[in-house]
């Protein structure tokens, strides 16, 4: 592994090894790919999300359908407007279509898993709660009643 | 084995391969962010139960309002955010049985006895035009008020701080001290800016 210095090399420095190069990289890769988890929807709106100490872990990732409210991003801002969205899977929505969002979590969820699906509200913290409060009631009316607001831990 | 000497292969490309695929996933994947407030929404009630909920004692209950301009309104005077927790954990434990603080019914929980438990309802209500960082962090008071007061019981029963109790003493906890939060049905409090 040190002949790759060429023949040119005069003097005899060994090379710096690099063969353990690829495992600190390696080691980096693991550890983004343990601390994160893939993106399956792109977001359409900016969420930035509310600030608070008291959060708790949700146990079960795979059983949260999540509710994105905030303004389109920039480039569907010229189509949509800055006002406060509804974004469900991958496109926007209104209140009535929270119903059959519901449903189709629903669906897909084994029957014994349905009690514990918790709805995440990943709402951008300059959202005014008028349409929070809309999308509660929405949920409440199909019997969708746990619910965790999405927050994240003030920096230390 | 052979005699011949085989070249070793160049392992020096890995790194770059490595960081390809450190590149996908840091292009790909977003970092966790699955923490929140957790809470339970009421059904939604019928007419007969409607009639049953006026019935909660005036002093059971205290009113937390925000108004449109994300000021807070707890029980008969405006105060601060930071001011809430004291006031709710005061309302929830009434130390004193001050006869305008929440009554408590002695109920018996499974491994503790008798406790006294404290029947006091947190009634939150919102404009709709609050925002939504407002409301949380009243949110997260509430809570954090509720997990304080846990502590201390733990302390003082078991010795240990809430989070590290195993899961039956917990439950126990959680019975002796209720998260009781309503979040009320929105009202059009719009005009209301007192």
């Amino acid at each position: 592994m040190s002949k790759f210095g060429g023949s040119n090399n005069k003097k005899d420095v060994p090379g710096i090894s690099s063969g353990s190069l690829s495992d600190i990289v390696f080691m980096l890769l693991f550890f983004f790919m343990v601390t994160t988890q893939l993106r399956e929807t792109e977001n359409k709106v900016i969420v930035k999300l509310p600030q608070a100490t008291e959060v708790a872990k949700l146990e079960r990732k795979d059983l949260s359908p999540y509710i994105n409210i905030g303004t389109p991003i920039r480039s569907l801002q010229g189509m949509y407007g800055t006002d406060a969205r509804i974004q469900l899977n991958d496109s926007f929505k209104t209140i009535d279509d929270i119903r059959d969002f519901i449903a189709a979590e629903r669906d897909a969820m084994s029957e014994a898993d349905r009690s514990y699906m918790t709805v995440g509200l990943r709402v951008d913290q300059d959202v005014r709660m008028g349409i929070v409060s809309d999308v509660k009631q929405e949920l409440r009316r199909c019997s969708a009643l746990k619910i965790m607001y999405s927050a994240r831990k003030p920096a230390e | 084995m052979g005699k011949k000497k085989t070249p070793g292969i160049n392992s020096s490309s890995t790194a770059d391969i490595a960081f390809l695929l450190l590149c996908y996933f840091l292009m790909t994947t977003t970092m966790g962010d699955q923490a929140g407030l957790h809470r339970r929404l009421p059904p939604i009630p019928d007419k007969e139960q409607k009639a049953q909920d006026q019935k909660v004692n005036r002093r059971n209950i205290i009113i937390v309002r925000i108004n449109s301009a994300d000021r807070l309104f707890a029980g008969n005077e405006a105060l601060d955010v930071s001011l809430l927790k004291d006031k709710i954990k005061e309302f929830i434990a009434n130390p004193t049985d001050d006869p305008n603080l929440p009554e408590k019914e002695m109920k018996e929980i499974e491994g503790l006895g008798m406790y006294p438990v404290s029947k006091g309802v947190i009634s939150l209500q919102n404009d709709r035009g609050t925002s939504y960082q407002a409301y949380i962090s009243v949110q997260n008071e509430l809570v954090k008020a509720v997990n304080e007061l846990r502590d201390e019981f733990s302390m003082q029963r078991y010795g240990k701080k809430f989070d590290f109790l195993d899961e039956d003493k917990q439950d126990i906890v959680k019975k002796a001290i209720p998260q009781n939060i309503s979040e009320a049905e929105p009202k059009d409090v719009g005009g209301k800016k007192k």
